[in-house]
């Protein structure tokens, strides 16, 4: 376990972070399963690169470009897509992703089946850490903000968000927007660490893996996301000593999680300061003086504004 | 004209397979509402089971092939047992049926790749090789035995579905399943007959697919086009899924054979869909309106 290896578990656990929190926010918080989120990270690593190395843009700026392609490319999809009922979304998703990945195969100027090679190791672990955290952070503002809530309420009763004037459609392809995004930039990061692309690695087997990391966490919560594609990042990489078993106990694992704690690690609840708090705060008189205070305070300050 | 019906005994010889594939699917999909992605599992290892009875057992072939039949169907009960049965008890979102279903493939096809290694085995030959000629035209022996064996399954299974009264329970419980209780069926044995019949299937399309390619463990991928032909025909839909089934064999056949083998996957994606986009109740399917 040298520093090298451990480096690299958690360059990829940033990578997949940032995928996963896209995803978190198609699936988790409006309700919608995609099971080819791996395309649009093909199409953003494949534009990253394309703009990085040949058209010699920078490598942050490169990244972006490759998640706003992936987020092009997802909007005739989402037009295509979201208006089909629950699992025909899915299948359909699925479709699309496995049809980016053989199209990449048979695009020469990329290199085809046998993929792009020679790529520039630019992702390091801090600009991983700095993208990942930056995407948690947006994706909490957005989450809190108006647009979330909307999407929320899609993901409880669609039905009901359209009657009280949510559009529906709008709110769905807003989310299937940054969600490819989102997994185009862990797409071009992924591209620029391994300096290697092959469509290969972009199969329905990678969008599961993604789905499911969502899944585990707890659907509706960006803590359990980020806590979900770290551990389960990781744990395969702790399993690697039984090399063979490890994806047998994984895909036990699974099943495991899904039949006896289906709400995932977090089950819709955050992690946050006030978490914390209400955690370290001994129980009952303390914990009940400390909300006192606040909402004497609260109203004292109403009453100087009077 | 003799490279057309060429291709096209070549189609339907495939499609065939994929028919066999995509009723068991399909018939699961029609009780339970969602996609059993642990059938490619089941098929992988009913072709498994074919191959170590006929290579290691030394049984005659039909022997061999029920053998393969009935160990699929169980396993098919099993994943059903441990797998999804504790979903469907709570009533659980379709989606965790599909992950849990994914969680089954992973855990079947990884077992056996750490169990029986991850090389390709070749069936043992027991039929000759050679084809039967017909004019200018080929026919191997393979694809006759997979196209009767598949239209004798297939003819069964219309009948029991039709004809019987455990057939009738099938039917209304794909219906209305709470209706269906209320009236005294008991709709979990037939979940459990629906998994059997469709693991049965599925043994007899993995040896036919081992029979006439290779058995590997991720044979299962293969699945994938069962279920783009049940989509195809429209999910839930028997009639549906043997006809899309064929057509997809057919084209498939037809593109390697006129363009590329390269573009054969990447046209049966776009046929997915095409038909999502533009007729997602498939050739058959039944509609079905969102309830407010």
């Amino acid at each position: 376990m040298n520093w090298f290896y451990i480096k690299g578990i958690l360059i990829l656990c940033g990578i997949n972070l940032t995928a996963v929190l896209g995803l978190s926010l198609l699936t988790g918080f409006t309700g919608l399963f995609s099971f080819g989120h791996a395309g649009f990270m093909a199409v953003g690593g494949y534009a990253a690169v394309w703009a990085g190395l040949r058209m010699g843009l920078p490598f942050p700026v490169a990244l972006l470009a490759g998640g706003l392609v992936a987020g092009i490319v997802s909007l005739p999809i989402g037009r295509l897509t979201l208006n089909l009922k629950g699992d025909y979304f899915c299948i359909a998703t699925l479709g699309f992703g496995e049809a980016i990945r053989l199209v990449l195969d048979n695009v020469q100027t990329f290199g085809g089946a046998r993929g792009w090679a020679g790529i520039p190791v630019t992702t390091t672990l801090f600009n991983v850490t700095l993208a990942a955290a930056l995407g948690t952070f947006v994706m909490v503002r957005l989450v809190h903000s108006r647009h979330g809530r909307n999407m929320i309420a899609i993901r409880e009763e669609e039905l009901a968000a359209r009657t009280v004037g949510i559009n529906a459609l709008k709110y769905k392809m807003m989310s299937l927007f940054i969600s490819a995004v989102y997994a185009g930039v862990a797409g071009g990061l992924q591209a620029y660490y391994l300096g290697f692309l092959q469509p290969k690695m972009f199969s329905m087997t990678r969008s599961t893996e993604l789905t499911i990391m969502v899944i585990f966490g707890g659907i509706g919560s960006i803590s359990g996301t980020v806590l979900g594609s770290i551990l389960l990042t990781a744990l395969p990489e702790l399993l690697r000593a039984f090399a063979l078993w490890r994806l047998v106990v994984y895909g036990a694992s699974v099943i495991f999680i899904m039949i006896s704690r289906p709400e995932g690690l977090m089950g819709g609840k955050e992690i946050s300061i006030a978490w914390f708090r209400r955690l370290l705060r001994p129980v009952g008189v303390g914990g009940a003086g400390g909300s006192g205070g606040a909402g004497g305070a609260g109203a004292g300050g109403r009453g100087v504004r009077q | 004209m003799a490279q057309l019906i060429q291709q096209l005994i070549n189609g339907v010889s495939i499609g065939s397979v994929y028919a066999l594939m995509a009723v068991g699917y399909s018939l699961v999909y029609s009780i339970m509402n969602f996609s059993n992605f642990a059938h490619g599992g089941v098929i992988m290892v009913g072709s498994y089971l074919g191959f170590y009875l006929l290579k290691a057992a030394k049984l005659p072939f039909p022997t061999a092939l029920a053998g393969a039949a009935l160990g699929a169907a169980l396993l098919a009960v099993i994943v059903e047992r441990i797998a999804y049965r504790p979903l469907r008890t709570r009533s659980a979102p379709f989606l965790y049926f599909i992950i849990s279903a994914m969680g089954a493939s992973m855990f079947i096809e990884n077992f056996v790749v750490a169990t029986i290694g991850p090389t390709f085995k070749t069936y043992p030959a027991v039929f000759s090789r050679m084809p039967f000629e017909i004019g200018p035209l080929y026919v191997g022996r393979i694809d006759v035995l997979i196209f009767v064996t598949a239209a004798v399954c297939l003819i069964g299974l219309v009948y029991f579905i039709d004809r019987t009264k455990l057939g009738k329970a099938v039917q209304a419980t794909s219906f209305n399943q709470r209706a269906a209780s209320l009236m005294g069926v008991n709709t979990g044995l037939v979940v459990t007959l629906v998994f059997a019949i469709g693991g049965l299937l599925a043994g007899v399309a993995g040896v036919l697919f081992g029979m006439k390619y290779t058995v590997y463990p991720q044979m299962g991928g293969i699945t994938i086009k069962s279920f783009i032909a049940a989509v195809f025909g429209g999910l839930g839909s028997l009639p549906g899924a043997v006809i899309g089934s064929l057509l997809l064999g057919v084209i498939e056949t037809m593109v390697s054979g006129y363009f590329s083998s390269n573009y054969r996957d990447l046209i049966s994606f776009t046929l997915l869909i095409a038909v999502l986009v533009f007729r997602p109740i498939g050739l058959m399917g039944k509609v079905t309106e969102e309830k407010a």
